[in-house]
């Protein structure tokens, strides 16, 4: 299953993508051929738990129109690494605020997993920014995560950014504590100070909550299903 | 207000005072030989000195004096450690000599390399030339005046170039990186929640709210009015506290020679107190008209004449049309004064008017790119059916752009002076709102409409076909886009030697795109009649559509393409190829499929030495 993954993540890398047209008797120099690059990197700390440190990247490289796309998120706890995972993807560009997305996700904590990811990136009416992935475990699992976000300038530089995550799973993963059904929901308001377009420390209250089958299971074992974190950290663009 | 210097190394003053354009020299003590070279020199910007490419060691480069039937012969020396390049902007000449790397077999001049470029002199009038390699034109540029042969029609007895620019301290290539990152990395006029709330007390809350859905739902922003700030703004290489002045004596008919030769700025331009009287545009002149004001798009040339009957000073003011700044110069009796600075405008916002085309313009991707027959129903074109945009069709209003083939001479230029006049009456907003507005009630802005070529163009034929040119793009991504496609991905567009075509620009974005054709001019369909006038640039407005006609009298590859820099840089091009007399005789189709021009594929062959023939 694993080499399977693996195949399909290289045939995505290997798939040649729109043909260029012929440019007849010109040459197209200089123009068009650059690669690009957004990456932004946010690291916060939150006082619970012996000291929450969380990270999350996301980013591109590439054209306007393939790009291959870098995720990773993950939390440490009193010192462990509670969460960690990393995606990488390849995007193809199929509207114009719309990116179509299919690579791998791996995860290191809490437990080893690997899945492939298939999702869409874009702008939705109204400036929501919009990721919705699907990832398939080696074991066979479906879940689904859905993140909206919304820039709101207060002023020029300090920016209100709400934002949320639902997450979906197709089964019961029992050895991860998860029913079937809506699992979890995360929603927050980031405000951050934009020193410059690439550097901005922020404030961000997070309110997260177990939801259906899930909650059900995380209060059977005394677990919290309901947390509220306000972090401090910086966001970065490289 | 932000403050900048540039400081220019000594010994190029003598260049800079060329390009200050102090024509006291008489033109006959120039010949058509010059020697630029491309080299990195420091340059005092905002307080910063950084290194910027220029050409003899200033920016601009000198201003080049030709005259009309003699040859150039212009030698190009790369002292730069990147490849440059150099196009003779509005000239007409050999294709291989126009100076786009990639077309025509010229690619470019390689570091250490010199290229010669050779051309006889057809034409007269106010050019300038500049790079055409990646983001060079910036800082790699310089002022062309070619003398008529024959005595000018309007004579002055002063002449200056008023070169308008625009420099960054910024590398300009990492300009472009910060804006594919983030389209709305520069722009620091956002509308805020605090906006949403003043606008919720003028206008009533749910106004104010309907007007941020409909933006939204479009994903634009109306403050989008330019794509990069941080810009000093110039003439002939001085920011404004530098005041350049050109002398003038009282009664004394004084000829301005105004280029915009910025990369991303559009300019309004007014000497307050003073009519200009137009008599030439890019080059070419048309009959006297006086105005107060003239907005020029990048590339564009206007030679005004002013005669003042006062004293002055007199400042010439040329405000960039996102308000972010002014280039200034002073007209004054002597050295050292300085005129009043006149107050700045309020930055307008698009209106949701202004938007007419733009809106179909993204839903308009999948839209199955209709081909124009001229005459026909494309009012519909960029409107409300068939392309699957999600209703909502009631918020602009279609202009009627499309009724016909007058439809669309230039009427844009007029709706800007009645929206001038309805916008700043007494009581007038502390924003501007519409791409036309902000000018003073009654005062004349040069409008397309009011250019009447003094001769009329020999060839009076109906268009033979019509090209639609759709100016597209996706300000998400920061793709700018000719017919939805990015320079390189289109097929060239083709023409038979003789062809007279139109060119329909239609603009469906929500910025106003400067269109220039090399190698050729075109007239501009603004109601002239027979004395359409001949321009190489015109501006197309947001969400607006301008006709222009040309007869493919010379054969090559010519680049057609957005003069904003970046706009360029991201794939705002395509090719306009003049096949030769014989192959069109020997019946290529004009989306035909291959034809022998002398036109190299080999990456290599332009960088050779001494290019020239």
């Amino acid at each position: 299953m694993r080499k399977m993954l693996l195949a399909a993540l290289l045939g995505s890398f290997a798939f040649p993508g729109t043909g260029r047209a012929e440019p007849g008797d010109v040459v197209a120099m200089d123009h068009g051929a650059e690669i690009f690059r957004r990456i932004v990197v946010e690291a916060d700390y939150a006082a619970r738990d012996g000291g929450q440190w969380r990270w999350h990247v996301d980013g591109w490289i590439g054209g306007d129109s393939e790009r291959v796309w870098i995720r990773s998120e993950g939390k440490i706890e009193d010192g462990r690494a509670e969460e960690a995972e990393l995606q990488l993807l390849y995007g193809w560009n199929v509207h114009p605020f719309w990116d179509v997305l299919l690579g791998v996700r791996q995860d290191f904590e809490p437990r080893g997993e690997t899945y492939l990811a298939a999702g869409v990136t874009g702008l939705a009416p109204y400036f929501f920014e919009t990721d919705a992935t699907a990832f398939l475990s080696t074991e066979g699992d479906l879940s689904l995560r859905l993140e909206q976000s919304l820039d709101i300038p207060v002023t020029q530089k300090l920016i209100a950014e709400p934002h949320v995550e639902l997450n979906a799973f197709a089964q019961d993963v029992p050895e991860r504590g998860i029913g079937a059904g809506f699992s979890g929901v995360a929603a927050g308001l980031q405000l951050r100070y934009e020193i410059t377009r690439r550097f901005a420390p922020y404030a961000d209250l997070v309110w997260e909550r177990a939801l259906g089958e899930t909650a059900s299971i995380a209060r059977g074992r005394g677990e919290d299903v309901e947390v509220t974190t306000l972090r401090f950290g910086v966001r970065a663009m490289f | 207000m932000m403050k900048t210097r540039i400081r220019i190394p000594l010994p190029t003053l003598a260049s800079l005072a060329l390009a200050g354009g102090l024509v006291a020299v008489p033109y006959a003590a120039f010949a058509g030989n010059y020697d630029l070279t491309v080299a990195k020199a420091k340059v005092e910007i905002d307080g910063r000195t950084v290194e910027k490419l220029t050409v003899n060691g200033s920016v601009p480069g000198p201003t080049l004096r030709l005259r009309e039937g003699e040859k150039a012969t212009i030698t190009v020396a790369n002292e730069a450690d990147e490849p440059t390049s150099m196009h003779w902007h509005g000239i007409l000449l050999p294709g291989i000599m126009d100076g786009a790397p990639g077309f025509n077999g010229f690619m470019g001049i390689a570091p250490g390399a010199s290229y010669t470029y050779t051309f006889d002199i057809r034409q007269s009038g106010t050019y300038w030339y500049h790079s055409h390699t990646g983001t060079q034109d910036q800082s790699v540029l310089g002022a062309i005046v070619i003398e008529p042969a024959a005595p000018p029609p309007f004579p002055a007895e002063r002449d200056y170039v008023v070169l308008l620019g625009d420099i960054t301290p910024e590398n300009s290539d990492h300009v472009l990186r910060n804006l594919k990152a983030d389209p709305g990395y520069y722009n620091y006029n956002k509308r805020t929640l605090r906006d949403f709330f003043g606008d919720a007390r003028e206008q009533g809350f749910g106004a104010a709210l309907r007007d941020r859905l409909d933006w939204g739902e479009m994903r634009m922003d109306p403050t989008d009015l330019a794509d990069v700030t941080g810009y000093a703004f110039l003439v002939n290489g001085k920011q404004p506290a530098e005041n350049e002045t050109f002398i003038f004596r009282k009664g004394e008919r004084t000829r301005l020679r105004l280029i915009n030769g910025s990369a991303m700025t559009l300019f309004d331009v007014r000497i307050p107190g003073l009519k200009m009287k137009v008599v030439a545009a890019d080059g070419n002149d048309v009959e006297p008209v006086s105005v107060d004001e003239i907005r020029m798009g990048v590339a564009e040339r206007y030679d005004v004449i002013v005669e003042p009957d006062g004293e002055g000073p007199y400042t010439i003011f040329a405000e960039s049309i996102d308000r972010a700044g002014y280039a200034r110069a002073t007209l004054a009796a002597n050295e050292g004064a300085e005129g009043p600075i006149p107050e700045r405008r309020p930055r307008a916002l698009l209106a949701m008017d202004d938007m007419g085309a733009a809106h179909g313009g993204h839903a308009g991707y999948d839209m199955d790119g209709a081909k124009d027959e001229h005459g026909g129903a494309r009012d519909d074109h960029g409107g409300h059916e068939g392309h699957g945009h999600e209703g909502h069709g009631d918020v602009h209003q279609m202009d009627d752009r499309h009724d016909g083939h007058d439809g669309h001479d230039g009427h844009h230029m007029h709706e800007m002076q009645h929206d001038g006049a309805a916008h700043e009456s007494p009581s007038a907003p502390a924003r501007a709102v519409g791409w036309a507005s902000g000018f003073p009630e009654g005062s004349k802005v040069l409008a397309y409409e009011d250019l009447r070529a003094r001769a009329a163009p020999g060839d009076n034929r109906p268009p033979d076909r019509s090209i639609e040119m759709r100016l597209t793009g996706n300000m998400e991504r920061y793709v700018w886009t000719l017919n939805d496609k990015r320079f390189g991905e289109a097929a060239p567009i083709r023409v038979r030697y003789g062809e007279r075509v139109r060119i329909d620009f239609v603009n469906e974005t929500m910025m106003a795109h400067p269109m220039h054709l090399h190698g050729m001019f075109f007239e501009l369909e603004n109601g002239a009649g027979a004395h359409r006038p001949l321009k190489d640039t015109v501006i197309v407005p947001p969400g607006k559509s301008v006709s222009v006609i040309l007869t493919a009298r010379e054969v090559g590859a010519w680049p057609l393409h957005c003069h904003l820099l970046y706009h360029m840089a991201s794939g705002m091009m395509t090719a306009f190829v003049v096949e030769p007399p014989d192959a069109a005789e020997a019946g290529i189709t004009p989306d035909g499929a291959s034809l022998p021009l002398a036109i190299s594929h080999d990456g290599h062959g332009g960088h050779a030495g001494h290019g020239g023939m």
